[in-house]
């Protein structure tokens, strides 16, 4: 990725897992934290949290730390990669407990034995269940399994005070109590330190297969996503590359041997074009290279439009039947002109990556809605003190 | 209610509600018109419950709001003279979550049904809080779209409604919940500010306080506006009725389906006194001498759907499945939805009262806690009929009982929550979509520690400082914002919801 995502890494390399880097050697956006722990129990994060007072910003693997805006001070970072146990795994009842420390890619290999996954499919390597929670990452499959808010079944806290909270279960279906998991999602940190997951999951997939559709324009990758979405298929992911030199359709399809294949020639025949290939492009689900990266959300009708009002020299993916889409731009992209032009269609862009001298001037997240009020008391009540993740939200919070 | 038997009520003193809120209808009736505001007790009568008929309160005030502004200028009147009010839909909620406060106001939104858009290419619909959910179908089906959630109640039940208890349905377990099709709302807070929580686009910068909203049974603000994401309707769907000897085959059934990989539409089970009470009430002609039935229903493309199918029926077989009936069209389908959705009422056919409850447990355990729901009922000595949404686990034990003797209805309560308690035991929920409304609310204070709900207290503080909406639901012990947690001295404090019950 560009130039500054705000890893948190060593000297240059990433380090081995469990290989902690020196203190003085990582930053959260830039900024450096006085003192880094990595403690290995919620029980211990609760005690840093009841015993100290200073602000405090939780990281798993620090592969989007740069989602969000710096922190205005970090006096513990506060790495949750020690956290790194499967607690429990219910193949019967397809669900997963883990604490937040583990890397998707473990967890995922885990599940595999049993014919199972959690559908999320964030792309960044080494990337923590809670850095994914945290950050609401998510990949292509989004379209037909959803995001964390969907697959995330029950969270475990450490508050601003120590105090250790659950809500949500350990069964899909529960409707007792608020859906905290819901709020801490995208938080990044800001509201509690999450300690633990319990998710739904779902069935591998027993085959797969690609159909790739080259496109032109803007105009004709929106043509090709409504046709997906108007349509009785039912593809796990329908990506789009875009850029300058043009740009490539994917549909990916996931399901029984019978089923792939008869939906990929479908698929064919609809679209009028393309080729079918055993699995999609290497460029699938990974997010742009660039030095200012976005990601775009808006009505899922209004891709082509929002590709066109993407600056010259553009490019990125998108997740084209969601309304979701990450592109790079120019480092010199005016973000209030783009979000104004997207506004119509609810549309908003947030920043990923930036440069590392931009951020301070940045409005990283866009102007703030009506709600923002109601946030800032949320905000207060879970941290008064304002010492988790302090103005990485949305608006300084 | 058309879900719930009529449980015989003492019926409420006509004892007329206090000065504060009889001066606040007052306000209400020169702001927003008189014929919009009832006081009159035989006319307050009608709102005294919603499909927890055991619980009734007559509200001070009823408000029939015709559209946003009243709700906001309703919500500001009560804020600024600190009476609580209660939002309702079509009152078929089963947990008392819409039953009123004595001395507060009653906000019924039955009257904000307009489809305000219908946006296929976005696959969004936009509502107001009083439409039903069937009709959500309804507008988006030309379109060759629908809207998952689908409760039992679809044809009767409020979107608005729907959103405060983020409503299930027999199809959420391929298709997620309320909470996973609502894209947006327009919310009332309950000092009467209006704000929008999430919109259109799949997401947006900032708390996802909609998440949070949704569920939240009432006390967080009142919808008024509510964006909905609608589905592709399936190219294909698949039901079939099969017919068991054995609870255990059934349930066997279910785990192997799971187990291979298949995600079903929907698996729903009934035992042998809900397959006898349906036939009674519907003669939808389920096997005879089944002790237990599954349907189940598969949607998808049609060579995938074709195919599952197949190996669901291999799958039934193997566990001894005596009768298979495969749906051939969209009419015998209906027919075996029939018995199970008319479920509910249909206990009234073999019984002169029922109470449901609604309990969640992790699926493989399904045979466990039907024993054990069994050796409770044996020593409640009450007869008990399972419907559940079998595929997650989610339990609709209806507890028959006579309300003519002395202190039935209690037994039957004390019963449904011994089950809930084995619920929370085997490590599953107290409600997998009914709410916890007032009827449960004790019963958060097993399934959570004092930490848990003080969290979650948080968020209630954040939009509702007062305690105004919906006050004495959802939560086992009021407490005032501010209050430091741990300070926990509300045990014994009168609960501000109870003006009477019966």
């Amino acid at each position: 990725m560009g130039a500054s995502q705000g890893t948190v890494r060593g000297g240059g390399e990433r380090p081995a897992r469990g290989d902690e880097p020196a203190p003085e050697a990582v930053t959260v956006a830039g900024v450096r934290p006085t003192e880094v722990v990595r403690p290995s129990s919620a029980g211990e994060i609760a005690d840093i949290l009841r015993t100290t007072t200073g602000t405090v910003v939780a990281v798993g693997a620090g592969t989007k730390t740069g989602w969000a805006p710096p922190p205005g001070s970090c006096d513990l970072l506060l790495r949750t990669t020690g956290l790194n146990r499967i607690v429990e795994h219910a193949p019967g009842d397809l669900v997963v407990v883990t604490e937040a420390g583990v890397p998707l890619a473990d967890l995922r290999r885990a599940l595999a034995e049993h014919g199972q996954m959690l559908a999320l499919d964030p792309p960044e390597p080494d990337a923590t269940i809670g850095g994914i929670i945290g950050a609401n990452a998510s990949g292509p499959r989004r379209l037909r399994y959803g995001t964390v808010r969907d697959l995330l079944i029950g969270v475990t806290v450490v508050l601003a005070d120590g105090t250790i909270a659950r809500s949500g279960g350990k069964v899909v279906k529960n409707v007792a109590g608020y859906d905290l998991g819901k709020l801490y999602t995208g938080a990044h940190g800001g509201l509690g330190v999450v300690v633990s997951a319990t998710w739904r999951l779902h069935p591998l997939p027993k085959a797969s297969g690609a159909v790739r559709v080259p496109v032109g324009d803007a105009a004709e990758a929106g043509r090709l996503a409504a046709l997906m979405a108007r349509s009785t298929l039912t593809p796990s992911a329908v990506e789009l590359r875009f850029g300058p030199s043009g740009g490539e359709f994917v549909v990916l399809f996931e399901s029984i041997e019978e089923s792939v294949e008869a939906q990929s020639r479908a698929t064919l025949a609809l679209l009028g074009a393309g080729t079918r290939e055993p699995a999609p492009p290497p460029w699938f689900g990974r997010r742009p290279d660039g030095t200012l990266v976005l990601r775009l959300a808006f009505e899922p009708y209004a891709l082509p439009r929002v590709l066109d009002a993407l600056p010259p020299g553009a490019s990125g993916t998108a997740s084209a039947c969601t309304g979701v889409a990450y592109a790079a731009v120019p480092e010199d992209t005016d973000l209030a002109a783009l979000r104004a032009a997207i506004r119509p269609y609810d549309g908003s862009a947030v920043v990923l990556a930036a440069p590392e001298g931009a951020r301070a001037t940045l409005d990283h997240w866009g102007p703030v809605p009506d709600s923002f009020g109601l946030m800032t008391r949320v905000k207060d009540q879970f941290d008064p003190r304002r010492r988790l993740s302090p103005g990485r939200l949305l608006g300084g919070l | 209610m058309n879900q719930h038997p009529q449980v015989k009520q003492q019926a409420p003193d006509d004892r007329r509600a206090s000065g504060d809120v009889l001066r606040l209808a007052d306000r209400l009736r020169a702001r927003i018109g008189a014929d919009k505001v009832l006081t009159d007790p035989a006319q307050l009568r009608t709102y005294e419950c919603d499909g927890l008929a055991a619980y009734r309160v007559r509200p001070g005030v009823v408000v029939l709001a015709a559209d946003r502004d009243d709700v906001v200028t309703t919500v500001r009147l009560c804020a600024e003279a600190a009476v609580p009010f209660v939002a309702r839909g079509s009152g078929t909620g089963l947990s008392g979550g819409a039953m009123p406060v004595a001395d507060g106001v009653l906000i019924v939104l039955s009257r904000l049904r307009r489809i305000v858009s219908v946006d296929p290419d976005n696959a969004r619909v936009v509502v107001e809080p009083g439409v039903i959910n069937l009709w959500v179908t309804r507008e988006a089906a030309p379109h060759g779209q629908a809207y998952a959630p689908d409760p039992s109640s679809q044809q009767v039940c409020s979107i608005g409604g729907n959103i405060a208890e983020n409503a299930g349905g027999a199809h959420c377990l391929k298709y997620g919940f309320t909470v996973n099709h609502v894209m947006g709302a327009e919310v009332v807070l309950p000092d009467g500010e209006v704000v929008h929580l999430g919109g259109t686009a799949p997401e947006h910068p900032g708390l996802d306080l909609l998440g949070a909203f949704v569920g939240s049974e009432g006390t967080l603000g009142v919808a008024t506006r509510i964006t909905l994401r609608t589905i592709q309707a399936p190219e294909s769907v698949q039901t079939m009725l099969v017919g068991f000897h054995t609870v255990h085959d059934a349930a066997g059934t279910v785990s192997d389906i799971i187990a291979s990989g298949i995600l079903p539409a929907a698996i729903e089970m009934m035992d042998a006194l809900a397959i006898e009470a349906a036939e009674a009430a519907v003669r939808c002609g389920y096997p005879p001498g089944a002790v237990a039935v599954l349907v189940i229903e598969l949607d998808g493309p049609r060579v995938e759907v074709d195919e599952q199918f197949r190996q669901v029926r291999g799958i039934a077989e193997a566990r001894h499945a005596f009768e298979t009936r495969i749906a051939r069209d969209d009419a015998e389908r209906a027919l075996m939805w029939k018995g199970r959705k008319s479920a509910f009422a249909a206990v009234g056919r073999i019984s002169p009262a029922y109470y449901v409850q609604d309990g969640v447990i992790p699926r493989t355990r399904l045979p466990e806690i039907l024993d054990e729901i069994g050796r409770l009922a044996d020593e409640a000595q009450l007869r008990v009929a399972n419907v559940f949404h079998a595929g997650d686990g989610n339990l609709h034990p209806l507890i028959l009982f006579d309300d003519a003797a002395p202190g039935a209805m209690a037994d039957a309560e004390r019963l449904g929550f011994a089950i809930l308690d084995a619920c929370i035991d085997a490590g599953g929920s107290i409600t997998g979509e009914h709410g916890v409304g007032f009827e449960k609310k004790s019963k958060m204070a097993r399934q959570f520690t004092a930490e848990d709900l003080d969290t979650m207290q948080l968020v209630r503080c954040a939009f509702d400082p007062g305690g105004l909406a919906n006050p004495g639901k959802l939560f086992p012990t009021p407490r005032l914002c501010g209050e430091r947690p741990g300070a926990r001295t509300a045990e014994d404090a009168p609960d501000p919801a109870f003006g009477e019950v019966f």
